[in-house]
């Protein structure tokens, strides 16, 4: 029998009971729906994490010390200190600059308002490698870093609260006990992946910080960014290499420091989001499932119903495997009708959530490709059953059905 | 009349049940049919005239003995090679007219060379002839609930004929008909047997509609028990 008219036969018999075909449908609608929901949103998150911290900056190591894994037993390891920093960025090749840091969290007044935040000293090299430039005013001059001067940059956050309208530049903060000229303000990032605020700090020179507010060389951590993308694997290595060898770690002990890269930080994330975003469009998927059964259900309901036509078929010359044909493409068309408004209500809703959460949106072809390939292969595989057993009929008997 | 035999059965039984229920509904029937000729089967309920005339369409097998149609071993066949044979050899009228319903006459005329595999443009011209071969030319959009009984039945052999089948079968043809509308689908049945050559084998109880034929078997307890022709 010819397709074309296999085809419009079927699409005749699923508009003849359009109710019951919506309501057979709504179930394949509702687990691709899921289904796309699940992984655009998923794709679209780990898209805004990655996002995020290539705006940190996908060439940038973080040295700290301590080691990574966290036992029970807090060990102390030896701070880092400037000497560290100089080294890494006289003796390891695919450095390109490297900011020392330490870090404060202090109370900045300014006249009568006051705001809780964290003073970073370091060099003007860290606006590079944080990717965090000065906006507007001016960077440290050699003279300030080298003497320690009392001036610092502000973050948007610190300009919003404590000037408002005002201009901050030139005037004076009280940073703890220090005042402070303020000779710069960095440009605003927004909020970073983990909901922190980016712009809620104060950069000093490193040398007033660990002078006038810490009273200690040591360094929190130092930045360092690598002469390009494809060399952080490289900067990494020799890091550790050069540290290991200045901190005297022998062959067999672990190392006491950390490099942390971020390119391995997003691989992490990803696979993370990954991870969940299959977990949930796993249980999306037992709803297909559950409408494959729904359809099976109808099309046995319907091969009863259709008893007497499908005698009549059979008298008239049909062939088994035609009747069968016949069945299955009408299980197929509703699947797949289910599932491209499934396909359509998942992407529109995928579209909603992107925008109410922020969050990039963009279509994932390959899951838009096997929903439908999947909602074809439910119509077949539930449909199959009732067809069988339509096409098994005996034509006398179904003649006689009434 | 041609005497060419278009089909014969021969010692044909057909058992249902088994042990104790056993029931031979043919019992050894033998019978032969020419070319063109219009045979009415009679005989009361449980004679076997019904499973006769499935055993002739290909929609039952007899248990033991032959069914030759032409030089084909119809028994032999598997159920895909009867389906084949009911689908370019036979058209079938039957009593309650089984037209698909809310399908309209057209497309129930159209359904048999569907499965020929004859074109979209082709087959609904061949439907129309046909249609209009049994007087519904009018009637082509109206499905069976918009028609009578008469017309349903006529449509019904519209679409038996549409194929232009060697055998047509028909089971009580007029059994749910009034008596003016029995009249016009024999009328109408003798001419198709007249002008077109059609062999016809009817099935009915009433010796009226068996009038028409020209030619009666009568069938008992699963034997032919008469079998007479009519003088033309």
């Amino acid at each position: 029998m010819i397709i074309g008219s296999t085809l419009v036969m079927a699409v005749r018999e699923v508009r003849r009971n359009t109710m019951r075909s919506i309501l057979t449908g709504l179930g394949i609608v509702i687990g691709v729906a899921a289904v796309i929901l699940m992984v655009t949103l998923g794709d679209a998150a780990s898209r805004k994490v990655t996002a995020d911290i290539t705006k940190l900056g996908t060439n940038l190591l973080i040295v700290s010390p301590g080691s990574e894994r966290r036992g029970p037993v807090a060990v102390t390891a030896p701070a880092l200190t400037i000497s560290d920093a100089t080294a890494i960025g006289r003796e390891v090749t695919a450095v390109g600059q490297v900011a020392p840091t330490t870090n404060k969290s202090a109370l900045v007044v300014f006249g009568n308002l006051n705001h809780n935040t964290t003073v970073t000293g370091s060099t003007n090299a860290y606006f590079a490698v944080r990717s965090h430039p000065v906006a507007r005013g001016r960077e440290f001059s050699d003279a300030e870093l080298q003497g320690g001067a009392s001036v610092c940059v502000i973050g948007d956050t610190i300009r919003r609260e404590l000037f408002r309208h005002q201009d901050p530049v030139g005037a004076t903060l009280r940073i703890e006990r220090v005042a402070c000229t303020i000779i710069g303000v960095l440009t605003a990032k927004g909020s970073g992946t983990f909901g922190g605020d980016q712009d809620d700090l104060i950069v000093m020179p490193l040398a007033t910080v660990q002078r006038r507010l810490l009273g200690s060389t040591d360094l929190s951590a130092i930045f360092v960014s690598a002469v390009d993308d494809a060399s952080t694997t490289r900067a990494k290595t020799q890091i550790e290499g050069l540290l290991r060898q200045r901190r005297r770690i022998q062959a067999q002990q672990a190392d006491d420091f950390s490099v942390q890269d971020m390119k391995e930080i997003t691989k992490t994330l990803g696979t993370v989001t990954g991870v969940l975003t299959g977990l949930l469009a796993a249980i999306a998927a037992v709803s297909l499932l559950v409408g494959g059964i729904g359809i099976m259900n109808i099309m046995l309901v319907s091969v009863t119903e259709r008893t007497r036509e499908i005698g009549i078929r059979l008298s008239i010359g049909a062939l088994g495997s035609e009747v069968l044909f016949q069945f299955l493409v009408e299980a197929v068309v509703l699947s797949t009708l289910g599932g491209v408004i499934g396909l359509v209500l998942g992407l529109l809703g995928s579209y909603a959530a992107c925008s109410a959460f922020h969050m990039p949106f963009a279509v994932v072809p390959w899951v838009v490709v096997l929903a439908v390939v999947f909602s074809v292969a439910v119509g077949v595989a539930f449909g199959y059953f009732p067809a069988r057993r339509a096409a098994a009929l005996d034509p006398i008997e179904a003649l006689r059905h009434e | 009349m041609s005497e060419h035999p278009l089909l014969e059965l021969i010692d044909v039984r057909r058992r249902y049940g088994s042990g104790d229920a056993e029931v031979f509904a043919l019992a050894g029937a033998s019978l032969t049919i020419a070319e063109g000729e219009f045979v009415a089967v009679m005989g009361p309920s449980g004679s076997g005239k019904s499973t006769c005339l499935n055993v002739l369409g290909g929609l039952d097998r007899p248990t033991s003995g032959n069914y030759w149609f032409r030089d084909v071993d119809v028994g032999a066949l598997d159920r895909d090679q009867l389906a084949r044979f009911r689908r370019h050899y036979l058209g079938f009228v039957f009593q309650g007219y089984n037209l698909l319903a809310r399908t309209t006459a057209l497309e129930n005329v159209e359904l048999p060379l569907v499965y020929r595999g004859v074109g979209r443009r082709e087959r609904r011209a061949m439907a129309r002839q046909a249609l209009a071969d049994v007087g519904l030319a009018n009637r082509e959009s109206h499905t069976p609930a918009e028609m009578s009984g008469g017309q349903q039945q006529r449509a019904a052999i519209a679409r038996a004929i549409v194929t232009n089948p060697s055998l047509l079968l028909a089971d009580e043809p007029t059994g749910n008909l009034d008596s003016v509308r029995k009249d016009e689908i024999m009328q109408l049945l003798v001419a198709l047997n007249r002008d077109r050559g059609i062999t016809i084998v009817m099935v009915t109880h009433e010796p009226e509609m068996a009038a028409f034929a020209s030619r009666e078997v009568h069938f008992r307890d699963g034997l032919v028990e008469h079998d007479h022709r009519r003088a033309a």
